[in-house]
């Protein structure tokens, strides 16, 4: 057994873990806890490229790797903590679905990209190729947290734990994305998130709430 | 020789686990008295309490039937049988064929009916509650725990609990996610199964909060200290059924003596660590009201149901 085979285990393990960390964002109640899975979701993902990088020896991944750990570990949780302090928004989250059933439909959702995702994995022919189905179950769970959740913080951290689970079916099916489009995408999360910032501190001048039902309306009665 | 040797084995097993069952417990509360900054008790204070109660004598309610002076018994022996199956200091033992994990699951719902049935029998208010309480905490708990089994079974191609030690033990080392997924949830199932914090607290002493306590408030003498036994055997078998699940290293395959020098310190290291990090979880979390219940334990089944799909994703047809 030689050693590449570890390392495809232990990228499976990483891929777990990662769909662990989805589920448990899907569940969570508290904003600054659901910060701290977002940023281990990161530190997971990072530990996944460096693996990656170094089964196939593509150098270049190393690079993204860095500014995964820089971009999702360090940056955006701190612009986070620093944005939910100042809002003052440490309640809990408001759901529109209960948990338990976010969690059922999640499961659905998991066996629904596991099924979708086992063809076209049989077409690849990468190391990391039945890590493609995980990545999109984190990609629909992320997609689900957006939509189950009413208050404008949480769908942010559900956009950026989306934008992690593109980033891990970059990695897993291809081997990583050139240099200039990964750097492209990291600025626009990092920007995305800076705007989305200042968009928090509007809505709630607005409507002194940052539950973003009220941008359902059109006229104020 | 091979059979008399494992014959001895066995034997040896169950004394193993009737004696060091409410050591582990001690262990267990010093731990957690140091982390809450509390003066520790003795490590041996349950060893003098089961002594105190057994010389204590009963007092039964008028109407006690004879399913409440039986059920301790039952218990005890479902206990005491459960710990005989779960392979701790050998794989190859006598017993094991005997029950499979599906078997285990079904030993500890018996145990479970009698503690219930004993509970609501003389018809206290808080005995039924408790009763109530348990088997809704039981019947969401035990699926978690057969989906945890079914995912070791999977990996290792039988429901056998010495062939699934073996395999994980003694093939060629794999790294399984899927018993990451399986590991998380078997542990919330045990934390809900013993009666420990985020579902129950074993030291309170507020009879609308409990669960287990309240269903054998009615209890006294020999028959208390039998229930309490079996409720320190009962975490010792969980703990050893998580050990051996998921960390099954030192367990030794063949039944001969000398093996018992790798076994059995293996053993006390493992549940000394797993002691220790119970305590822990214990100290970072604090009870949920009961109607978290069953999201808690809906999330265990959850998880162990992602653990067996992430097993049919990644770890077939390789």
């Amino acid at each position: 057994m030689s050693l590449s085979h570890y390392y495809g285990q232990f990228i499976n393990l990483l891929a777990a873990i990662l769909l662990l960390l989805s589920f448990a964002m899907l569940g969570q109640r508290r904003i600054l806890s659901l910060i701290n899975l977002f940023m281990a979701q990161g530190a997971v993902l990072c530990a996944s490229t460096v693996v990656v990088a170094l089964t196939t020896g593509q150098s270049h991944l190393y690079w993204s790797a860095l500014i995964t750990l820089v971009l999702k570990v360090f940056l955006l949780p701190w612009i986070l903590h620093r944005l939910i302090r100042r809002l003052n928004v440490k309640w809990d989250v408001e759901t529109l679905i209960n948990i338990p059933t976010t969690m059922l439909i999640g499961i659905v959702l998991v066996i629904f990209s596991f099924n979708l995702a086992l063809p076209i994995s049989e077409l690849a022919g990468t190391v990391t190729r039945s890590l493609l189905g995980i990545a999109m179950a984190c990609v629909l769970l992320a997609f689900l947290m957006m939509i189950t959740r009413s208050k404008a913080v949480p769908q942010v951290i559900g956009f950026l734990s989306m934008e992690n689970g593109l980033f891990f079916a970059a990695t897993s099916a291809t081997y990583g994305m050139p240099m200039v489009v990964e750097l492209g995408i990291a600025l626009d999360v990092l920007v995305g998130t800076i705007i989305l910032g200042v968009f928090f501190f509007q809505i709630r001048e607005k409507f002194e709430s940052l539950d973003i039902r009220h941008l359902e309306q059109l006229k104020e009665d | 020789m091979e059979f008399a040797s494992a014959i001895l084995l066995q034997v040896l097993e169950l004394v193993l686990a009737l004696l060091v069952a409410p050591l582990l417990t001690g262990w267990v509360n010093q731990c957690r008295a140091w982390l809450q900054n509390r003066s520790a008790p003795s490590l041996w204070l349950p060893y003098r309490q089961l002594a105190k109660l057994f010389e204590k004598e009963v007092v039964l309610a008028h109407n006690a039937s004879g399913l409440f002076r039986a059920a301790p018994y039952f218990i005890f022996a479902c206990m005491v049988l459960a710990s005989a199956i779960v392979p701790t200091l050998s794989t190859d033992l006598p017993f094991g064929p005997a029950a499979d994990v599906i078997a285990l699951v079904g030993i500890f719902a018996l145990a479970r009916i009698f503690i219930a049935l004993a509970g609501m029998d003389v018809g206290t208010s808080f005995g039924t509650l408790g009763a109530r309480r348990e088997m809704l905490i039981g019947f969401l708990a035990e699926p978690a725990l057969l989906m945890v089994f079914f995912t070791a079974s999977l990996i290792s191609h039988s429901t056998s609990l010495s062939t699934i030690v073996e395999t994980f033990a003694h093939r060629e080392f794999a790294i399984h996610p899927s018993l990451a997924f399986a590991g998380v949830a078997f542990t919330m199932v045990s934390l809900a199964e013993n009666a420990r914090v985020p579902i129950d607290n074993p030291t309170t002493h507020l009879e609308l909060t409990m669960i287990h306590e309240a269903m054998i408030l009615e209890y006294s003498g020999r028959h208390l200290a039998l229930i309490e036994w079996a409720a320190t055997l009962k975490m010792y078998v969980y703990s050893c059924l998580g050990l051996a699940l998921f960390f099954p290293w030192g367990i030794p395959q063949g039944a001969l003596l000398s093996n018992l020098l790798i076994a059995l310190p293996s053993l006390a290291v493992k549940l000394g660590v797993g002691g220790f990090l119970l305590a822990v979880i214990e100290t970072a979390s604090a009870k949920m009201r009961i109607f978290r219940a069953p999201e808690f334990l809906g999330t265990a089944f959850m998880m162990a149901v992602l653990g067996m799909l992430v097993h049919l994703l990644l770890e077939t047809g390789k």
